[in-house]
């Protein structure tokens, strides 16, 4: 049995050592916002924060987390930065399919979380790692920003 | 029904909520429904057939089997209005991205007089009678045709609905019609000064008749029509409580990780899986005839698994398969080959022979894949009484019948249902996954999720077709086109889709549209086609045939304009007299571009213009190409006509995100075959445009009130012809064969060389001569 810190609570979970992080959450824990998009970590789908920082689950095994604080999508909401992401992304109804945005939002919030005033230099360090087919990504630069609370720019 | 996410919510319907049985306990609950479809030729049985019925009686005179249509359709299922609680719109088309289920939902609410937060939206079960698409004629998502084929049917349902509950309200009040009015739900009288909301009328309604031909309201009545509402699907996918089909969980559910062979069209010769079966985790190891699957508690285990087995392939000569023979294969065809046509005007070969000067070139474009974020996935449970069905699918009357095929069953006993879809692009209007995953399903008691890996999805997917075109031109003495040909030599995606195919000689007009109607006021036109369908499965790509035949002839147009020394948006608009609407908006883009002012060196402007999809759309692109060939975007700006805007942001979203997906595509992909096997695998090989390559893009709407044009690929078509235009001027090389060969942009040596296949000038003129390799340079 392996115990890990996910959004808060310590599940215990039956698993090989190294299987990714992603597929525990999605299969075995039932947390299914993180997103499978290519395993090798080239897409960003499954960003979700180690001790706050981003991490790519689908490459990560889950022996590596030890007892580090695992948050995803489903709780990034309850933190201030992940709060003021999320409406953001609504604000400047960056979303079209969706499948990336769980990663992209954690991506974000990490960005914020430590630089509060990113420029665009910034953004494209910390969000050039995350895919999104729909290509969303002049709201999603609009949308940092105006969780950061910086002006506006042509989106 | 799943509870509500935000407001307005998304759900999942039920299949319980469709049954007959349900339905009239959901009447007699006070529940009044109606919507549209075919019934009154298809009749009773069929709709039973496929557990839809008795919403119709509502709407249709004397019930479905009276025949009695409104305005040639019957009613069907659109609306749900009970008697307490949100009002449920069942939406016929896919919500893949592009916002349909706001701008159906709104269409609907802006003639029922409901607002957005007073429903809920559902994805339309499998039913051709109720949910068959006007344009598509198929209850399908694609072709930029939800909202073209909705505008009609959508607010008719919306208008009858609302025109019975007013009066009901006047009947149970005992006043004119003329004097009740509805807003928001409720039903007003001026008279009396009472309302009533639709809740309460549910019962009574049933006795109204059905009205003919409501009047719609006029643009200026609009009060959601235009307006950019918050999309109702989009709260649900910030929070991580959004479901898509990959994230299906059902009682008992195992996962399947699968490897096909790796050649298509070969199959499995052996297979040793002992190792496999040891691995913790592992409950089933399964063999179809092209693939195997290794099943087990999670997605982790069964990859682990299936690494564990031996497979030996049988490619049966598929092995010989490769791009550089189907390339060769199309070359021969286009040259040798008997075309069909596409469409004539005038008489080509006089013009022809008459013209001052001639242009030509060769264009060649590659296989594309799909990559959607969302793996290809299918979860099925196949029960000894039927089979159900949890997907995301553009199709859902394919998948069910791809499904009732696997198994011999009747379809209606084949429950399908729809979800959330991470990327469309036309990947899922085809259910040849669900028949595979089906075949493997059928083996097992417990519902199957079949998820494939990137590794799979991009390998053995269904690629656009690549093409070999031969364009020519003969200019007049002004220099303007006076006849243009444009032979293309490809597969047919038409054939490969449609389940009876495409019987030879038949024009697929796919195939050529795009080509046969430009823009422009060309007096002598011939456009054909030399059907090759390569030894690979072809599909639908996003902007399907004009993404294609788009970048051929907007490439080319704007070698004629070269070819001739003129200004490209100039000579676009001197050919445009005749089409005010293509007209403005390359004007403006031109203007609001900045067209025509001094660049960078190696920095150019490219435009493309095009009619697709019932819209208008004209795109500038301004690149610069680093010395090392690297092009790096600075600017794009597109403007669009796309008739009456539904809801104005969508539009602008699909228009950014649709130019930079044709961007992505031009500057960096193809799908390569050796021996057989596709050569691209991830996103590492299969690359893919990110933020910091994207440049700041404006996209500007024009004011219409014509009826809605189809905006999901307008983008997409006008991205490479744009791009591959602004490395022309930037470099002064014409690239005619995607992706963007860096290579062929490095500085050294060059800026001035064409890039192969060769095109030939024929030096009818010395302007003629003013392209290609005696370029005089950067436009």
């Amino acid at each position: 049995m392996t115990t890990i810190l996910i959004n808060g609570e310590a599940r215990e979970v039956d698993v090989p050592p190294d299987m990714p992080l992603l597929w525990v959450l999605r299969d075995v824990v039932g947390l299914t916002g993180t997103k499978f998009g290519c395993g090798i970590a080239q897409c960003g789908a499954c960003t979700v924060h180690v001790d706050g920082k981003p991490a790519r689950s689908c490459v990560l095994p889950v022996s590596a987390v030890g007892n580090r604080a695992v948050t995803t999508v489903e709780a990034v909401g309850e933190t201030e930065i992940g709060r003021r992401v999320q409406e953001a992304w609504l604000g400047v109804e960056v979303v079209q399919c969706g499948y990336c945005q769980s990663g992209q939002i954690m991506s974000a919030a990490a960005l914020l979380g430590r630089n509060p005033a990113p420029d665009d230099a910034a953004i494209d360090a910390a969000m050039s790692g995350n895919i999104c087919r729909c290509a969303t990504y002049p709201r999603i630069r609009a949308a940092i920003k105006r969780a950061a609370g910086l002006p506006a720019e042509t989106v | 029904m799943h509870g509500p996410i935000g407001r307005p919510a998304y759900g999942v319907l039920e299949p319980e909520d469709l049954s007959v049985a349900s339905r009239r306990r959901f009447l007699k609950a006070g529940t009044f429904m109606f919507g549209f479809a075919v019934l009154a030729r298809a009749g009773k049985a069929a709709a039973q057939s496929q557990g839809e019925e008795p919403s119709l009686r509502a709407i249709t005179p004397g019930g479905p089997e009276s025949g009695a249509a409104f305005d040639g359709f019957a009613p069907g299922g659109f609306i749900r209005i009970p008697s307490q609680g949100k009002i449920t719109f069942i939406i016929p088309s896919t919500e893949m991205g592009q916002g349909i289920y706001t701008g159906e939902a709104m269409l609907l609410a802006e003639e029922l007089e409901v607002t957005l937060d007073q429903v809920e939206v559902v994805p339309a079960p499998p039913n051709e009678l109720l949910y068959s698409q006007p344009i598509l004629k198929s209850q399908a998502t694609g072709g930029s045709t939800s909202t073209r084929g909705a505008w009609g049917p959508l607010r008719q349902a919306g208008a009858a609905a609302r025109t019975m509950l007013i009066a009901a309200a006047a009947q149970r009040w005992n006043v004119a019609t003329d004097t009740c009015f509805a807003d928001q739900g409720r039903v007003y009288c001026r008279a009396n000064g009472q309302s009533l909301p639709y809740g309460a009328l549910v019962q009574a309604v049933r006795a109204q008749p059905v009205p003919r031909n409501v009047p719609l309201k006029q643009p200026g009545q609009f009060k959601l029509i235009g307006r950019s509402l918050q999309r109702v699907d989009t709260p649900s996918k910030v929070n991580g409580t959004a479901v898509f089909g990959i994230d299906v969980k059902v009682p008992d559910m195992k996962v399947a990780v699968m490897e096909i062979c790796p050649a298509q069209g070969g199959r499995l010769r052996s297979m040793e899986d002992r190792g496999a079966r040891t691995v913790p985790g592992v409950v089933d190891v399964l063999r179809i005839d092209n693939a195997v699957a290794v099943v087990a508690d999670h997605f982790w285990a069964a990859k682990k698994g299936l690494e564990q087995l031996e497979l030996r392939w049988d490619f049966a000569g598929h092995e010989k398969v490769s791009s550089e023979r189907i390339l060769a294969d199309l070359k021969h065809a286009s040259e040798n080959g008997k075309p069909i046509l596409g469409r004539v005007l005038g008489d080509a070969d006089k013009a022809m022979d008459d013209a001052d000067s001639r242009v030509e070139a060769v264009y060649e474009l590659p296989f594309l894949a799909h990559a959607t974020m969302e793996p290809m996935n299918t979860t099925v449970h196949v029960r000894p009484d039927g089979c159900d069905i949890w997907v995301g699918t553009q199709a859902p009357t394919a998948v069910q019948g791809a499904a009732a095929k696997v198994l011999g069953i009747p379809p209606e006993r084949v429950m399908v249902h729809n979800h959330l879809i991470g990327g469309g692009f036309g990947r899922r209007l085809v259910a040849e996954s669900v028949t595979q995953a089906v075949q493997f399903a059928r083996q097992v008691p417990y519902p199957l999720k079949v998820v494939q890996t990137r590794e799979q999805d991009i390998r053995h997917d269904l690629f656009r077709p690549a093409y070999y075109d031969r364009i020519a031109a003969g200019l007049g003495p002004d220099g303007l086109v006076k006849v243009m040909t444009d032979r293309i030599t490809g597969g047919s995606v038409l054939g490969s889709y449609l389940p009876t195919g495409l019987p030879d000689g038949t024009l697929d007009s796919d195939a050529v549209e795009g080509a046969d109607r430009t823009p422009y006021s060309i007096p002598n036109v011939r456009v054909d086609w030399i059907r090759r369908d390569p030894p690979i499965k072809v599909n639908w790509w996003r902007g399907v045939g004009p993404a294609h035949n788009v970048h051929v002839v907007e490439s080319f147009i704007d070698e004629c304009a070269h070819s001739v020394g003129r200004d490209p948006v100039e000579y676009r608009l001197a050919m445009l007299k005749d089409n005010p609407r293509s007209y403005r908006v390359l004007e403006m883009a031109a203007r609001r571009s900045g067209w025509g002012k001094p660049l960078p060196p190696r920095t150019g402007r490219g435009v493309s213009l095009h009619d697709s999809f019932g819209s208008h759309l004209a795109l500038v692109c301004e690149a610069h190409v680093t010395p090392a060939g690297e092009v790096r975007l600075r600017r794009l700006v597109a403007v669009i006509d796309c008739g009456q805007t539904v809801n104005p942001n969508s539009v602008q979203a699909q228009i950014e995100g649709g130019v930079l997906f044709g961007i992505s595509a031009a500057l960096y992909n193809a799908i390569t075959i050796q021996e057989g096997q596709v050569e691209q695998s991830n996103f590492n090989d299969y690359r893919q445009l990110r933020i910091n390559e994207t440049p700041p893009i404006e996209v500007h709407i024009v004011q219409s009130t014509d009826d809605p044009g189809g905006v999901g690929e307008a983008g997409t078509v006008s991205a490479a012809p744009a791009l591959a235009n602004a490395i022309f001027a930037a470099t002064g090389v014409r690239l005619r064969r995607l992706p963007i060969d860096r290579a062929a942009l490095m500085e050294k040596g060059a800026g001035k060389r064409v890039i192969a296949p060769p095109a030939v000038a024929l030096g009818l003129g010395a302007a003629a001569l003013a392209w290609g390799s005696d370029t005089g340079g950067a436009a």
